[in-house]
């Protein structure tokens, strides 16, 4: 037996760029698909939630401002990264899920591809969601679709990698910035995608998470005045109709899919659509 | 040299000419450097919470100089900024007004048109600001034509230069001829603490702008890094209490640039309560010059009072 002593990781937050610990001071044990302990994870509270959108908010003028053809570059750079990682990776997914290695090995392979995929699709938006419209009169009318500001994303509790990757991905591919609550009972694999988003080329701020309990967090998120959109995928049965609610008392975006998503499935522009703004504007002909 | 006021014989006599001056500046206990900072940042850690926290918002909103001093500035953006320093949240009538509206000369007659009746002060910085190189004879000027002009505070900037060559008695002269010129209006003395140096320097200029009758001691422009910061405000609180002890007289204290966040505000009023008094925690003895620091609180007000954060969509841009 050898006497090298293990060296345990800390898991912690992803806030504008840096690893903090929980501003609560509060921790969670994490457990494995049968209730071994694997780790002690921060466990997020309101104020980590603001930070986190304050750090969203000041990534977003910079992200949004960047061309899709950066943006998409950047996350190809992700997916190259997460490559390097898929060892780890896999590693997570089947402790955490309590699948076999080889089912965890398409769930990872399925998570990058479906990275690439998003990553590919940034400097399309605008070419099938935007449109020259034909008006009566001498004028040019062009609309264009514009990310809609910072996205509360609860991800989902079940797919821990692949689940996780579906839903963020799509958010920040066409310049809107996030603040993650992860899976509640899963969030290594989560953390280890911050880890990769913090050695790539993505800005601080862009991606934020926060592992915790959903139930606590979320509402904060739903109401926060400063949060444009909301994806409920993650958020527990019992208090969507709540969260709606106090998202709507500040006119957020909602994505209501369904509970159960098949995230192996291939996905269509639904999710890219859902936190888009169209601009229309008119210019005067022959000027 | 001229004292302002009446004062009593140990600091009559440190006024009587330029060598005893030098000598009661001089003999002004060294300040602690490591202390100090201590202290300051020990405060900073005290926490204020619901109610006590919204009765803060509110104060601090009282103290607001809202300040604009940039090359770009207009007359439409200071009559944007004069509504706002009356109304500074229009959804919720109950915010209290700012103090003053604090801008350059030539922006005053503008703000004070506006202003007129509401109770809100005009504040105008002169002396050639923010550097406070120029001659005597144009400061002079300047002061009196923002005082011409409507403007009820004047902020001058005292003459670095000088000071740290050692020309305390110029000095002296220079605020004593702007009181003069300012007449009725308060006088705020900037010291510009981020040229000082050391914490000695700032106690020393401090006893400096009192003795020679500033109503206010200020800590910067805004244009110098760093500007104000919490250590620097604790000396010049403790010269203001000290002067209280030993005069009788009232006297201001207002730290500008870089406090640009509740929490931070919050800290000073822990350090005016504590280093000088509940007597300070008042718009007349106590400022903040700031311009962001406005919309932070009230997003932290709205925050306290609806349970949800609010954001930077409920509050005006400037």
């Amino acid at each position: 037996m050898s006497d090298r002593l293990t060296v345990a990781k800390t898991y912690k937050l992803y806030i504008g760029g840096k690893f903090p610990r929980s501003e609560s001071g509060r921790s969670y044990p994490v457990t494995d698909s049968k209730g071994t302990f694997l780790a002690n994870a921060a466990q997020g509270s309101r104020k980590d939630a603001r930070d986190a959108v304050s750090a969203a908010r000041k990534a977003f003028g910079g992200w949004s401002g960047t061309t899709a053809y950066n943006r998409g570059q950047v996350l190809y750079r992700v997916a190259e990264v997460l490559e390097g990682r898929r060892e780890q990776f896999i590693t997570e997914v089947a402790t955490s899920e309590g699948v076999a290695l080889k089912k965890a090995q398409s769930l990872v392979d399925t998570a990058i591809d479906r990275w690439v995929w998003y990553a590919g699709w940034t400097d399309k938006i605008a070419a099938v969601l935007g449109s020259s419209n034909p008006v009566a009169g001498p004028y040019f009318s062009f609309s264009t679709p514009e990310p809609t500001g910072v996205v509360a994303v609860l991800a989902p509790q079940q797919s821990s990698l692949l689940g996780l990757i579906s839903v963020i991905a799509p958010v920040i591919a066409s310049g809107n910035t996030c603040v993650v609550i992860t899976s509640q009972d899963r969030p290594l694999p989560a953390i280890t995608l911050s880890e990769v988003l913090a050695t790539s080329d993505v800005p601080g701020g862009v991606v934020n998470i926060i592992t915790g309990r959903t139930a606590e967090i979320a509402p904060w998120l739903a109401s926060h005045g400063d949060v444009n959109a909301l994806d409920l995928t993650g958020a527990p049965e019992s208090i969507r109709a709540d969260l709606e609610r106090s998202a709507a008392g500040t006119v957020k975006r909602v994505l209501r899919n369904k509970v159960n998503e098949d995230f192996t499935a291939t996905p269509d522009m639904s999710r890219l659509r859902a936190f888009l703004e169209t601009k229309t504007v008119w210019h005067p002909m022959g000027v | 040299m001229a004292a302002p006021t009446t004062l009593p014989s140990a600091l009559a006599d440190a006024v009587r000419d330029e060598s005893s001056l030098r000598r009661f500046l001089h003999g002004l206990p060294g300040v602690d450097q490591v202390g100090v900072e201590q202290r300051a940042a020990g405060l900073g850690t005290r926490s204020i919470k619901k109610a006590s926290k919204l009765h803060a918002i509110d104060l601090a909103i009282s103290m607001v100089d809202l300040t604009t001093l940039e090359g770009a500035d207009t007359h439409g953006k200071v009559r944007s900024l004069a509504a706002k320093a009356k109304r500074p949240d229009p959804e919720r009538p109950d915010v209290p007004q700012v103090a003053a509206v604090c801008v350059y000369p030539d922006m005053v007659k503008t703000a004070a048109d506006d202003l007129v009746g509401t109770g809100i002060n005009v504040a105008s910085v002169a002396t050639a600001f923010p550097s406070g190189r120029s001659t005597m004879d144009i400061k002079l000027a300047d002061t009196r034509f923002a005082v011409e002009q409507g403007a009820s505070e004047v902020d001058m900037v005292i003459d670095r230069g000088a000071f740290l060559s050692g020309r305390y008695g110029q000095v002296f002269e220079e605020i004593v001829k702007i009181k003069e010129a300012c007449g009725d209006a308060h006088l705020k003395v900037i010291l510009e603490t981020g040229e000082l140096v050391t914490y000695d320097n700032v106690r020393r200029a401090s006893w400096l702008a009192l003795l020679a009758g500033g109503d206010f001691i200020k800590t910067s422009t805004g244009k110098v890094q760093p500007a104000a910061t919490l250590p620097v405000t604790h000396v010049m609180l403790q010269a203001v209490r000290d002067w209280k002890q030993q005069t009788g007289e009232l006297r201001g204290v207002k730290p500008a640039g870089g406090i640009r966040t509740t929490k931070d505000a919050i800290k000073y009023l822990v350090a005016v309560h504590e280093v000088a008094g509940p007597e300070w925690l008042d718009p007349h003895l106590f400022r903040f010059g700031a311009s962001t620091l406005l919309n932070d609180l009230l997003m932290q007000r709205r925050t306290q009072l609806d349970g949800h954060y609010s954001g930077p969509d409920y509050v005006t841009v400037d």
